[in-house]
């Protein structure tokens, strides 16, 4: 061994070694609070190994990239989708569409069995799941010029395939709305701060998309800047708000209003034009998060904060009050995004493949964006867990499971040995400007009070209402522009769709249609939305596991057309690279599916819970308010255990079709030929030039 | 010293504006002399709201 090969492998035994006694010392921690710190080093030392080694082996002996061939962006060239682009200009882009709100929320969830379970899926699912479903799902789509994975399925396993993709996108991003929407729902409720706040996001981005267009066309930096201005503004004007008697109020509503100013907000941001509303906020939605994200991890490196939540709590039995169900299936099924996400493979087989100037980026792209992605993950798992036990219980348990009164919530909540009182919960609701902070479920505003108290320690304590809600700010803001991105999908494949029936309903741009399509799609999503609201549990403990699952089943497809295609190219004996993520998703989905619909726990099984509501209601047990609403509730139910049964005969029906292929093609047996665009040398001097 | 820095500024700021998509146009302009040179290119106005309009007609954002 030469002196420039002994220094590389020194330096990554010692990283291995630092990463290994890192993760060791929070798996093995038991009883004393433990430094986040370690949280981060060992995050870092994993994607860090993972990257540098897996993901390499995949890209050269997998995948086996070659630079030297011309990508989509260089052979169809146009100047605008299909360009070839710098690669770090590529990984911003990619990781801007990539990260949304739902790896802040999936962990803060999940921290009710303890720090450990979480933290471990979030690393080793990113590490073989997610970031390898991200690179192969880019690497494909970019060798048949870009396609969309929905294509790719019909092309590669035949027509079920494709359609079981399409069908299931759509479903999943209606549930993935009405998911999010009542996060905000729940981070408004009664707070007139946060609410105001997030109104005015709405002018605001208004005004820069009319600076953008008409003022100084596509001065991109200039709006955002201004917009970004005003949303610090729009925080301390919220605080302002909040203490005028008479203004307030305005602001200062429950649920189901809120519920349906959502409703109604999205329905008129989908028919909107782009420029004047998601656009613009989807730059400034953009810059807040990446800004938020690096103060987030500067906060935690320099102060270092305790994570005080045990390692596991007695809630891996199944008895959590957040969402119920055991650590296994539901610990995977609650993070998704941050551990594997399906959703990313549309995004890998979208814009992202049209862009890349060479094949060698995949790696950096693919893998290293979801591992960032799995970083915000880790981070917002800090969050949560340095928070005291009690205290995180309080906000995020549902009046419905330690009841109404502050006094009975911290006697149910401190019988379960997690200490709170209501002096406590008072005075933190106080510091952070809001009414109270019992039964905030949801996520975000126990993670709003884990970041102010982060960041109010490192930067000043007088602070903590306002990084409270910029913190509330910052989750609303892009989850609204989720809310309308999503909304517009739904639209253009429901139109898509309709499209083949009736050949005018299909222009994307005829009125009528519009309106049709986005009012169909804003109604299924609301009526989640509604039903969530409504839900005496909060909602949340159905409709996440809900989203969880359909997006686990995306991957799950996403992982099908991979395995198809590896094994089709004639790499059976690498097809475990993206096999065993397969049937570990299959596992757990199907499991989670199978509780969901069998359990005889009510606040797991759907039908159980119908069956022991509509016994009530028969019974007369029920106050007249909560009877008015049980028949609503009752069908609810049972819709949401026919979609987890649909989810899991879509998983199966492609996991099978998948299987057929492969064994036929094993045996010689006509298959659907790869659609692999035809090699092309490439004329970029770059790419001979680097390296 | 200085001019190197300057430099790295600049560069630095080229990134930015090219991840924000702040230079789009002038990076449209530049293909379309060296593509499309016979052909008139669209105004400032016109590329802007093309290319915002083709941005938001696929999947583009996450959960």
């Amino acid at each position: 061994m030469t002196n420039n090969k002994i220094f590389p492998a020194v330096l990554w035994m010692a990283i291995a070694l630092l990463g290994a006694s890192a993760l060791g010392g929070i798996a093995l921690n038991r009883g004393e609070s433990l430094n986040a710190l370690w949280f981060v080093t060992a995050a870092l030392c994993v994607y860090a190994l993972a990257y540098r080694f897996y993901a390499a082996w995949i890209a050269a002996r997998v995948l086996i990239i070659d630079p030297t061939r011309a990508t989509p962006a260089e052979r169809l060239n146009n100047g605008h989708d299909y360009m070839p682009t710098n690669r770090w200009i590529v990984f911003g882009h990619h990781f801007a569409a990539i990260a949304g709100p739902g790896p802040l929320v999936g962990p803060t969830l999940a921290a009710q069995f303890g720090y450990l379970p979480g933290t471990l899926w979030i690393l080793i699912g990113a590490v073989l799941g997610g970031c390898v479903q991200d690179m192969v799902t880019l690497f494909f789509s970019m060798r048949r010029d870009g396609k969309s994975l929905g294509q790719m399925a019909r092309d590669e396993l035949g027509a079920i395939g494709g359609i079981a993709a399409l069908v299931a996108t759509l479903l999943i991003m209606i549930i993935l709305i009405a998911v999010l929407g009542l996060v905000v729902v729940n981070a408004m409720k009664h707070s007139p701060w946060a609410t105001s706040t997030v109104a005015a996001t709405i002018p605001i981005a208004m005004l820069v998309g009319l600076y953008m267009r008409n003022i100084r066309p596509g001065r991109i930096l200039e709006g955002s800047l201004l917009g970004v201005v005003l949303l610090l503004l729009s925080v301390a004007g919220g605080g302002w708000i909040d203490h005028q008697p008479g203004l307030r109020e305005l602001f200062d509503h429950p649920g189901l209003p809120l519920a349906w100013a959502v409703i109604g907000y999205g329905f008129a941001a989908a028919i909107l034009p782009v420029w004047l509303l998601l656009a613009p906020r989807d730059y400034l939605s953009t810059y807040m998060k990446l800004g938020t994200v690096i103060l987030l991890a500067l906060a935690i490196v320099w102060m270092q904060p305790h994570v005080k939540m045990p390692a596991l709590t007695q809630f891996i039995d199944g008895s959590g009050p957040i969402f119920g169900g055991k650590l296994f299936p539901f610990v995977f099924i609650t993070i998704a995004c941050g551990a594997i996400s399906g959703f990313h493979s549309l995004i890998a087989s979208g814009t992202t493949p049209k862009l890349l100037s060479n094949e060698r980026d995949i790696r950096m792209i693919g893998y290293g964006g979801m591992a960032l992605e799995s970083f915000v993950a880790i981070m917002a798992m800090v969050a949560a867990t340095v928070l005291d036990p009690g205290v995180f219980f309080a906000i995020n348990s549902p009046a419905g499971v330690v009841g109404k009164e502050a006094a009975d919530a911290v006697a149910k909540i401190s019988s379960w040995g997690f200490p709170v009182t209501v002096e406590q919960m008072a005075l933190l609701a106080q510091q952070m400007g809001e009414a109270t902070l019992f039964a905030r479920t949801g996520g975000a505003p126990s993670l709003a009070v884990g970041m102010a108290s982060i960041f109010g320690s490192a930067f000043g304590q007088g602070m903590l209402s306002m990084w409270y809600h910029f913190a509330i700010m910052f989750e609303a803001i892009f989850i609204l522009t989720t809310l309308d991105a999503g909304t517009r999908v739904g639209r253009f494949m429901l139109q898509d769709m309709l499209g083949n029936i009736w050949p005018k309903m299909g222009q994307t741009s005829w009125y009528p249609s519009v309106l049709l399509t986005s009012g169909m799609v804003v109604t299924a999503w609301g009526y989640f939305l509604y039903i969530g609201v409504i839900d005496p549990n909060g909602g949340i403990n159905i409709l996440w596991p809900l989203f969880g699952i359909s997006n686990q089943i995306l991957a799950a497809i996403a992982l099908c057309v991979a395995t198809g295609i590896l094994v089709k190219s004639g790499k059976l004996k690498h097809a475990w690279v993206t096999g065993l993520p397969l049937v570990w998703l299959v596992t757990i989905t199907s499991r989670a599916v199978w509780e969901k619909l069998a359990s005889d726990d009510i606040r797991i099984g759907f039908l159980s819970a119908a069956h022991s509501m509509a016994d009530k209601l028969a019974s007369g047990a029920l106050s007249p308010e909560k009877a008015a609403i049980a028949p609503t509730l009752i069908f609810n139910l049972r819709l949401d255990a026919a979609l987890a049964l649909f989810f899991a005969a879509m998983l199966w029906i492609i996991v099978l079709d998948m299987l057929r292929i492969c064994v036929r093609h094993l045996n010689n047996k006509p298959v659907p030929p790869l659609s692999e665009a035809p090699h092309q040398v490439t004329k970029l001097e770059e790419a001979w030039q680097r390296d | 010293m200085a001019t190197r820095l300057n430099n790295l500024l600049c560069r630095y700021w080229q990134l930015v504006r090219q991840l924000s998509g702040d230079d789009a146009y002038e990076r449209y302009l530049a293909h379309h002399a060296a593509c499309h040179a016979n052909a008139a290119p669209l105004s400032r106005e016109e590329f802007f709201q093309r290319n915002q309009q083709q941005k938001w007609s696929g999947i583009k954002r996450c959960c």
